[in-house]
C-alpha cells in the first residue's frame, strides 16, 4: 500500500499527479473520475458493509458516470437507486451508518445540501459527540461541486467551507486522479462522517492511479511543487490552476511552491505553515467566493503560526461575492484561474 | 374498552397488563420528578415532558426487542424510559453530569442507547425519522429481522422529512413503524391551523402504505396495532403509519410551562378524565388482572428507584472540562 504523503514521498514535477508511487502493483493512466470509480468498487469487493445509495447511482452510474458498473457488479441491494429526496437519502446513510454499515450516500450536485443540510449538520455531525460517543457514523457522502460548466447558480457552487465549519463533519477535495481514488477510500475507512468533494471539470483528467487498493490519509497536505519564493494553497481544481501560473512564473525565475491540503477538514496547518515560514509570501485560492472562503481560514491560522515570517499579508483569490453566473463571458470572469493567481502572486512579490 | 376503529376490542392477558402497566408508571414518575426538579431551579435546562402519552410509548414498546431501534423527539424521555433506559443515567444527564448517557454533552434532548435500541432523541422535528428508515435498511442489509420505529408529532408530519422517510420507507419496503403521536398541538398551534386534515394517518395513502388510527390513550389498543405493524414489517410488508391520538397534560416545555392560553382549562380536563395509567389500572382491576394493592406497589417501588437515581445524579461529578474535545470525532 502506498501512503501518499509529503513528508515521506518526493513530489511530482508535472503537478499532474501526485508523486511517484511505491506501490507494487501497475500504475495506470486513469481519469480522475475512472480513479474514483476503482476506489469504490475496490472498497464494495474488500468490505460488505459498504453500500451505495442515491439518485441515478445504479442504474445510470451516477449522472457523472462516477458509479458505472457497481450496480452489475454487486447488485441493488448495496447499490441502491432512491427518490430524489436528500434528507431520506442521507438519513438512511446516518441510521444505518449508526448500525455499524458504510453508507456511501451520493448527493449529485454539491448545491443540493441545500435540502438535505439538516441531516448532514444536525445529524451526523453532532451524534457522536451529543450521544456521549456511544455512536460513530462512519458515513461517507459524495458530491460534485465547482463552476464552468455553464450550469448556472443551483448547480455551481463550491460549499466546503460550510461543511469544514461544522465539528464533526471531515471534508476531502481531491485535485488528481491519484487523490480521487485515495481519498474516497479513506472517506469509507473513516468511522466519521466524510464528504469527498470532487470536482466536475476534473472529470475527466488524466492522471497515474496504481492497481492496488491504497489510501490518501485525511489531514495530509501535498506539497505538488516545491519552491522557495511564493507558497500558493490551491483547493481542488485550483490546485491546476496554481501549477499552470508557477510554470509561467518559473520562466521568469520565480520558484512558486504550490499546496493542496487535499482535505480542508482536518486542516494540514503545519505543512502550511512550514510553507510559510520558507517562502515568506503566501496566497490562498479556491474556487469558492472569498468572503468567509477556507482562504480566510487559512489565512488567519498562518498568521497565528508564522507571522513573523511573512514579507507581505496573506492573499486570497476566489470568486466574487455574487452567485455564479450562467452566461459562459460571466462565468470566466467570476472562477478564479492561472492568470488571476499569477497577478496574485505578483502582487505578493512586489512587497519586500 | 380497547376499540380500534373497526370496533374490535381487545383482550387483555395478565402479563401484557402488568408490563405496559410498569412501563407507564415509569414514565409518569420519571417526568413528574423530572418538571419538578427543572422548575424548582435545581436542574439545569429546559424539558418536554411525555405526561398523558404513556400509553403510546409503552405500547408500541411493549412490542419491540431490545434489539429493535427506535429514533424520538426532544419530548423523549418517555420513549426512553419506556424502551429500558436506566433512570440513575437519564436524570444523571438531566443534570449535565459525567455520569449520564451523553456524559453530560446532550442533555434532555440527546438521550440514546443503543443496546437496549434507544437509537436517540432528537432536537430537531423530524429529524430522527429518515434515521429510524436507516436503521431500518441495516436490518434488512443484514437481514437480522430487525425493524425500526420513528416516533414524531403532529407537527412533525408537516415537516419535509416526514414525507421524504415515509416514501423512501415505502418504496424500499423497509421495516419500520412511523408513530404518529397526535398531541393535538405543535408547539402552541392547534392541529386545525397547521394542518387541513383531521387524520395524520390519511397521508399514508400518499406513500401507499397503511395508516391506522388508535386510541393514544389506551396502551392496549395502542400495543395491539403496533404489534399487527411489527409482525407486517418483520415479515417484509414494509412501513406502517401509526397515528395515535393523545394529548399531553402539561405545557409545550416544563409543567406550567409560558403559561400562553392556547388550551382550554375544560379540553385539558377532559383528556386527563382518560389518564392512560387510570384507563389501563380501572380495566385490569376489573377483569382481574390486577388487584388495586399490586398498582399501588408498582408505584412506590418506582418513586424509591427515581429516588435513588435523582441522588445517584445529584452526587454524581460534573464532566472534566479537559474533556470538553472528546467524541467529536471517532478516533
Amino acid at each position: 500500500m502506498s501512503l501518499q504523503t509529503q513528508q515521506s514521498q518526493p513530489t511530482d514535477k508535472t503537478g499532474t499527479g501526485p508523486g511517484t508511487s511505491t506501490a507494487s502493483t501497475p500504475v495506470r493512466q486513469l481519469t480522475y473520475v475512472k480513479a474514483f470509480n476503482e476506489g469504490m468498487a475496490q472498497m464494495m469487493r474488500a468490505d460488505e458493509d459498504v453500500f451505495l445509495a442515491g439518485e441515478d447511482v445504479g442504474g445510470y452510474g451516477g449522472v457523472f458516470h462516477m458509479f458505472d458498473g457497481l450496480k452489475d457488479e454487486f447488485g441493488s441491494r448495496r447499490v441502491v437507486d432512491t427518490p430524489i429526496s436528500e434528507a431520506a437519502i442521507i438519513g438512511l446513510g446516518v441510521g444505518a451508518a449508526a448500525r455499524g454499515l458504510r453508507p456511501v450516500c451520493d448527493l449529485m450536485f454539491m448545491d443540493f445540501l441545500g435540502v438535505c443540510m439538516d441531516q448532514v449538520v444536525n445529524q451526523a455531525a453532532k451524534m457522536k459527540y451529543m450521544y456521549g460517543g456511544t455512536v460513530s457514523v462512519p458515513l461517507t457522502i459524495t458530491t460534485a461541486a465547482g463552476a464552468g460548466l455553464g450550469a448556472s447558480a443551483q448547480h455551481s457552487q463550491s460549499l466546503e467551507a460550510w461543511l469544514a465549519h461544522v465539528p464533526g463533519l471531515k471534508v476531502a477535495m481531491p485535485s488528481n486522479p491519484y487523490d480521487a481514488k485515495g481519498l474516497i477510500v479513506a472517506a469509507i475507512r473513516d468511522d466519521n462522517p466524510t464528504i469527498v468533494v470532487l470536482n466536475k471539470l476534473l472529470l475527466g483528467t488524466k492522471g497515474a492511479v496504481p492497481e492496488d487498493l491504497y489510501e490518501v490519509p485525511f489531514g495530509t497536505a501535498r506539497i505538488a511543487r516545491p519552491g522557495q519564493d511564493v507558497t500558493v494553497v490551491a483547493l481542488g481544481r485550483m490546485v491546476n490552476e496554481a501549477l499552470a501560473a508557477a510554470e509561467q512564473l518559473a520562466a521568469e525565475g520565480i520558484e512558486v511552491e504550490v499546496i493542496d491540503p487535499r482535505t480542508v477538514q482536518p486542516l494540514d496547518t503545519l505543512t502550511l505553515v512550514d510553507s510559510a515560514r520558507r517562502t515568506n509570501r503566501v496566497l490562498v485560492v479556491h474556487e469558492a467566493v472569498t468572503f468567509g472562503g477556507i482562504g480566510a481560514e487559512i489565512a488567519a491560522q498562518i498568521q497565528d503560526e508564522a507571522f513573523d515570517y511573512l514579507d507581505a499579508p496573506v492573499l486570497r483569490v476566489g470568486a466574487p461575492f455574487s452567485p455564479v453566473p450562467f452566461s459562459p463571458v460571466l462565468e470566466r470572469v467570476y472562477v478564479p484561474d492561472a492568470q488571476r493567481i499569477l497577478a496574485g502572486c505578483r502582487r505578493l512579490l512586489e512587497r519586500s | 374498552m380497547s376499540v380500534t376503529q373497526d370496533g374490535v376490542q381487545f383482550t387483555l392477558e395478565r402479563d401484557l397488563a402488568v408490563d405496559l402497566h410498569r412501563r407507564m408508571v415509569r414514565i409518569r414518575l420519571f417526568e413528574e420528578e423530572a418538571g419538578r426538579l427543572m422548575e424548582a431551579g435545581v436542574m439545569p435546562g429546559f424539558l418536554h415532558l411525555y405526561v398523558g402519552q404513556e400509553a403510546v410509548a409503552a405500547g408500541v414498546m411493549s412490542t419491540l426487542r431490545d434489539s429493535d431501534q427506535i429514533t424520538s423527539t426532544h419530548r423523549g424521555h418517555g420513549h426512553a424510559v419506556a424502551k429500558g433506559a436506566n433512570f440513575q443515567r437519564m436524570f444523571a444527564e438531566l443534570y449535565g453530569k459525567s455520569t449520564g448517557y451523553c456524559h453530560g454533552r446532550g442533555g434532555s434532548m440527546h438521550i440514546n442507547d443503543l443496546d437496549i435500541g434507544m437509537l436517540g432523541a432528537n432536537g430537531i422535528v423530524g429529524g430522527g425519522i429518515p434515521i429510524a428508515v436507516g436503521a431500518a435498511f441495516a436490518s434488512v442489509y443484514r437481514n437480522d429481522g430487525g425493524v425500526s420505529a420513528a416516533f414524531f408529532g403532529d407537527g412533525g408530519s408537516n415537516i419535509g422529512s416526514f414525507h421524504e422517510a415515509a416514501n423512501m420507507a415505502a418504496v424500499l419496503g423497509l421495516p419500520v413503524l412511523l408513530v404518529c403521536e397526535n398531541n393535538g398541538y405543535a408547539e402552541f398551534t392547534a392541529q386545525a391551523d397547521h394542518m387541513r386534515i383531521t387524520d395524520v394517518a390519511d397521508r399514508a395513502a400518499g406513500y401507499g402504505i397503511p395508516g391506522v388510527i388508535v386510541d393514544g390513550m389506551d396502551a392496549v389498543a395502542v400495543h395491539q396495532v403496533a404489534l399487527a405493524a411489527v409482525e407486517r414489517a418483520r415479515a417484509g410488508g414494509g412501513p406502517t403509519l401509526i397515528e395515535a391520538k393523545t394529548y399531553r397534560f402539561y405545557d409545550h416545555q416544563g409543567v406550567k410551562g409560558l403559561r400562553i392560553p392556547y388550551r382550554s382549562a375544560e379540553e385539558v380536563q377532559t383528556w386527563k378524565a382518560r389518564d392512560p395509567i387510570a384507563l389501563l389500572e380501572r380495566r385490569a382491576v376489573e377483569e382481574g388482572l390486577m388487584e388495586p394493592a399490586q398498582c399501588s406497589a408498582v408505584w412506590d417501588a418506582i418513586r424509591i428507584e427515581v429516588a435513588e437515581a435523582v441522588a445517584f445524579a445529584e452526587s454524581s461529578p460534573d464532566p472534566d472540562p479537559a474533556d470538553l474535545l472528546e467524541d467529536v470525532y471517532t478516533v
